[in-house]
């Protein structure tokens, strides 16, 4: 009788998901044991995270495959884990003060942020179909929790059963893509999916093309692209804030780095059936974000319909699959987990109990009352547009060019095009703060910990912008 | 043996049920219940390519996506209890405080 063999189980190259685990279910139990004062759940919170990018150096000799290729680490993974560390930790330091002012005192929220991380990091270093539905679930189960995490508001509960439902419904087109792409390949593993349509092992390719549009459909929904953005305004509205900036920066980085994953080193060898829809999903999202965003009112669904709109340019980037579009993803994320962080930073600071603050009127002459707080304000806006020498503009740069190289000139005409659109409505905001005169006064809750944010969020705008050298260099590895 | 194409055919009805649900019902927990019928039409397909391919792995996978449905449940009906709290309806159409 043959003996089952047993698994072999590398322990090491899963360090980072299983530090941040432990931490997380700490946070969780120290929590039964301290009053209601949580700052050392913060300070436990962000330690984890530090820890959680010290261990994903445990690995030498990259790309290392473990648990039989169906886990990864390699650059590619490791850069993602550090864009999710940078952005749960700025989003944990922005909720300390948040969480006081709208009174939210329990320590869940801090351990969800940490589960959120696990699935991420799954997320982007699994090579299974498996894990990679298991990552998303993970993510996405959390963020329903935490959108609603304001229990007693209706907009907060009303933002997570939207979030849920249409979350859920996404779901399970995503699974049954992977499903489909199961039966026509033989094979929930990446590389074997990809050797089994390179050599033309395919059962049937009918089954294998549907199961690539409801994959696209699956990650569509997960990332917000148009057609499947619905959810994101209300969510964004809705969510605590600190919550809104981080599921618009860590999620949707992780669930590209899976989207990227399984369609351009998974599917290389149909390739033209899928660019063909994700150049026609990109372009749609880039329109309706841009269009969406001009009509709002309110700067968390602006943000949300800009999220919408970049969402479009970054999928240009897995349209030109080559390594510089890998490169220009990675500096494109890390660069919009930045300057976004720094701009919901800057909603936060303005908001106060009661009085949010969340029209754009209400930042009428910002910059007569408040100089330094508007010219960082005006930073993010301008690097969300592109504007040189800010972190966005180097981000569409590398991303246009990649594309450029690969042949898809009249999606980087039509991309460009945008561009020029959305510095409407950034400049809408940038013209209110400085050439209105103010409508109200103004009371911003100066915490030391969102000033950092904001201090972080700057440094990294200017940095990626002026210097972007070393960190394309890393990207490109 | 039942042959392969049996399974995918159940397999989309009920995909395509779960599907229309969602869409159609506007009460809350039917919603759920639609989702469900999805998930685990996709997990007759799996087990039925497993059958058709002498693999396992179809069946791992059908036992996971059970679990995290279970996981999604507990999750969705505690957003509806505190939804409950503050509007008792689970009327999808009244909660319109944002725009769609």
């Amino acid at each position: 009788m043959d003996l089952i063999p047993a698994p072999s189980i590398d322990l090491i190259s899963l360090a980072p998901a299983l530090v941040l685990s432990v931490f997380g279910m700490g946070v969780l139990i120290l929590d039964l044991f301290i009053g209601k004062d949580k700052s050392i759940l913060v300070f436990i919170s962000l330690l984890g995270l530090f820890l959680t990018t010290v261990v994903t150096f445990a690995k030498g000799g990259l790309p290392v495959y473990s648990f039989q290729g169906s886990y990864v680490v390699d650059h590619f993974s490791i850069f993602f884990i550090f864009i999710f560390a940078i952005s749960s930790a700025l989003a944990i330091m922005l909720s300390v003060n948040y969480n006081r002012q709208e009174n939210i005192k329990v320590g869940e929220y801090y351990s969800l942020i940490l589960f959120c991380t696990v699935g991420m990091i799954i997320l982007a270093s699994s090579t299974d179909l498996i894990m990679i539905f298991l990552g998303i679930e993970i993510v996405s189960i959390c963020l329903y929790i935490l959108a609603g995490i304001r229990r007693n508001d209706a907009r907060s509960n009303e933002a997570a059963l939207k979030y849920f439902l249409l979350g859920a419904f996404a779901t399970g087109f995503l699974l049954y893509g992977m499903a489909l792409l199961y039966g026509a390949t033989g094979s929930t593993q990446l590389m074997k999916i990809a050797l089994a349509l390179k050599t033309g092992k395919v059962v049937s390719k009918p089954l294998l093309l549907m199961g690539a549009v409801l994959l696209i459909i699956g990650f569509g929904f997960k990332v917000a692209s148009v057609p499947f953005h619905m959810w994101a305004p209300d969510v964004y509205q809705g969510a605590p804030t600190p919550i809104t900036a981080f599921m618009s920066v860590g999620p949707k980085a992780a669930v590209l780095a899976s989207f990227f994953r399984v369609f351009v080193h998974a599917m290389p060898d149909m390739a033209e059936s899928w660019i063909l829809v994700l150049s026609i999903v990109a372009v749609l999202s880039m329109f309706v974000g841009n269009l969406g965003a001009i009509a709002q009112t309110n700067i968390k669904r602006l943000l949300a319909y800009s999220s919408v709109s970049h969402i479009g340019y970054i999928l240009i980037a897995l349209i030109a699959k080559n390594s510089l579009g890998s490169a220009s993803l990675l500096f494109y994320l890390l660069a919009y987990a930045f300057t976004t962080f720094g701009a919901f930073a800057i909603v936060i600071i303005l908001g106060r109990r009661g009085d949010e603050k969340l029209e754009i009127d209400s930042y009428s002459g910002l910059a007569y009352r408040h100089p330094v707080l508007a010219l960082c304000m005006a930073i993010f806006l301008m690097s969300l547009g592109g504007l040189p020498p800010l972190a966005g503009f180097v981000g569409k740069f590398y991303i246009f060019s990649a594309a450029i190289k690969e042949g898809h000139v009249p999606l980087v005409v039509i991309a460009v095009l945008n561009t020029a659109v959305s510095f409407y409505y950034y400049l809408k905001v940038i013209v209110y703060m400085y050439m209105r005169e103010p409508a109200g006064e103004f009371h911003p809750t100066l915490a030391p910990l969102s000033l950092l944010v904001v201090a972080i969020a700057v440094f990294g705008t200017l940095q990626l912008g002026i210097f972007p050298g070393p960190i394309i260099s890393l990207a490109q590895q | 043996m039942i042959p392969l194409s049996h399974y995918l055919v159940l397999s989309a009805m009920l995909f395509s049920i779960g599907v229309l649900g969602v869409l159609v019902r506007r009460n809350a927990i039917v919603v759920f219940m639609c989702v469900e019928i999805m998930l685990n039409a996709v997990n007759i397909s799996l087990i039925g390519f497993d059958n058709y391919t002498d693999q396992v792995n179809g069946q791992i996978f059908s036992f996971m996506v059970m679990c995290v449905a279970a996981a999604e449940v507990s999750v969705g009906l505690a957003i509806v209890i505190a939804l409950f709290r503050n509007k008792p309806t689970v009327n999808l159409d009244e909660f319109n405080l944002m725009r769609w």
